[in-house]
């Protein structure tokens, strides 16, 4: 076996030399990230760091300007890749949620599992209630968005991402849009996933979730990877000058 | 003697009023009240015009309406989709389109399509509706272009995001997820765009029209001919009204209910 089906096999995400400028703005300066089958890797950083940009990125919801991005094996940089296909696999939650407003909770959660997958419709739904009942809004299901709170809109939303069966999960400060009370539910939510082994990339400002789940903890600037290493080391005891003014802003409040 | 600035805007208030009530009265009293209502509205002819009006023209004015909308709507989505299209030359033809319509005079290109064209080629259009409703629906998909293409607009980036992040390709996300949407938004103004129709068809009357054809304008045009009498053009300006008034209401009440919900 060769080294790079090593790689296809092991990697679920190839990140390698990335850049990304929008107009003069140059956001990622040559990101380099590989991430492991089962590993939840957390973003962390200011704002304006690119840490969201390199998470769009990875499924190609930003255009990178150079540099290649390979997931599940597929090189989404590559003119040829079929990126709707590679997208079915890779889940993303959003800040602000974007749940489809004119649909139920249980259609968010089919349409895609119908339109893409081309699941029947019993089959889709079925699937669907087993994942409110995951997130704990089994009596929600012919709820429209705009009766739910933030924090049950976001559970519908991993349960819609989690329908298509991904490989791996990217969030994109998925709590941050929240009252604080309603954290916790998406968080436990988050780390029930983690727990299963779902490879994870998280861009997040809790630093209480990425210390406890993460397997390895990215910290950016200036877009570039300033510092990474597990929670313990980062989060625990920056090497970097720029990763410790960085915690001890967020931490001592 | 010196007044306030408020008292003297009080008796000019005053003075309007009076002034309006002794017009009023002049009107009243030196109208000739029976010679008008027999120059505009004859009860005789009133009764003349039933039920031909309703039957034969107003029908004719739905029909017209609805072809010119029905096709305003799906080529106007088309050219919609087009200048939202990341492809250059299809957002140029579509704004090319777009300006060229908006910018000539319904009149204008009926009477190019209509009757220019026709009588210099010799060629003749297969069906009579389709005449005026042809003109009538390029001209109406340039103004629905820009309603759909505000609506769509309109919808938050995420949900096209969103949809694209599962997997749906574009013009799937586009249909199922984002038109949807659109649709909410604009169906206010597109009761507008319909209404302005069902005026605009008038303007087909200025074409030859066969007996078959003739819409609401027309016919009280002839009317009027036939009876040397204004009274079947405001029956026929009334049975207009009668059309587009709910539809008015409707928008308004559409209008009060989304700001209602916004807030």
């Amino acid at each position: 076996m060769s080294s790079e089906a090593i790689l296809i096999d092991d990697y679920v995400v190839n990140v390698t030399d990335l850049n990304k400028s929008f107009g003069t703005n140059h956001v990622l300066r040559g990101i380099d990230l590989h991430v492991q089958r089962g590993e939840v890797v957390c973003i962390i950083g200011p704002s304006g760091s690119g840490k969201s940009t390199l998470l769009r990125c990875v499924n190609m919801l930003e255009q990178p300007s150079g540099g290649s991005i390979v997931v599940l094996g597929r090189e989404l940089t590559h003119i040829d890749c079929d990126i709707d296909e590679a997208r079915s696999k890779i889940g993303m939650v959003f800040q602000q949620f974007n749940l489809f407003p004119h649909m139920t909770a249980l259609e968010n959660i089919c349409v895609a599992q119908r339109k893409v997958l081309g699941r029947s419709k019993a089959e889709a739904a079925m699937k669907g209630l087993q994942l409110l009942a995951r997130v704990g809004l089994t009596e929600k299901a012919d709820a429209y968005p705009g009766q739910l709170s933030g924090g049950q809109q976001q559970r519908v939303a991993i349960a819609r991402a989690l329908a298509m069966d991904p490989d791996v999960m990217l969030f994109d400060e998925a709590t941050s849009a929240l009252d604080p009370e309603l954290v916790g539910d998406v968080l436990n939510v988050m780390k029930g996933l983690a727990e299963e082994g779902m490879t994870m990339l998280v861009v997040t400002h809790e630093m209480g979730f990425a210390s406890n789940v993460a397997t390895r903890v990215v910290f950016m600037d200036g877009g570039v990877i300033v510092e990474e290493g597990p929670p313990s080391q980062v989060i625990n005891a920056p090497q970097q000058e720029r990763t410790r003014s960085f915690l001890s802003s967020v931490l001592n409040h | 003697m010196a007044i306030s600035k408020r008292q003297r805007a009080m008796y000019i208030r005053y003075a309007v009023y009076v002034l309006s009530v002794v017009a009023v009265i002049a009107v009243a009293l030196f109208v000739d009240w029976q010679k008008l209502q027999r120059a505009m509205f004859d009860w005789a002819i009133v009764k003349e015009q039933f039920p031909r009006i309703l039957t034969g023209a107003a029908k004719n004015t739905v029909i017209f309406t609805v072809l010119g909308f029905a096709g305003g709507l799906s080529f106007g989505l088309l050219f919609a989709l087009m200048r939202l299209s990341t492809i250059r030359p299809y957002r140029w033809l579509a704004a090319t389109y777009i300006e060229i319509f908006r910018g000539i005079p319904l009149l204008v290109t009926l009477l190019i399509l209509g009757f220019g064209i026709p009588i210099a080629t010799g060629w003749q259009w297969p069906n009579p509706f389709m005449q005026g409703a042809v003109p009538l629906a390029l001209v109406a998909s340039a103004y629905m272009a820009e309603t759909i293409r505000a609506g769509i607009e309109a919808v938050p980036k995420g949900q096209m995001e969103a949809a694209r992040s599962l997997g749906m390709s574009y013009p799937r996300a586009m249909f199922t997820i984002v038109i949807p949407q659109a649709l909410r938004i604009i169906i206010p103004p597109l009761t507008n765009e319909f209404v302005l129709l069902i005026k605009d068809t008038s303007l087909i009357s200025v074409l030859g029209v066969t007996d078959a054809t003739r819409d609401l304008a027309r016919f009280g045009r002839d009317g009027v001919n036939h009876s040397a009498n204004a009274t079947p053009l405001i029956v026929a300006g009334l049975v207009y009204l009668a059309m587009t008034l709910p539809l008015t209401q409707l928008v308004a009440y559409m209008e009060r209910r989304a700001k209602a919900a916004g807030k």
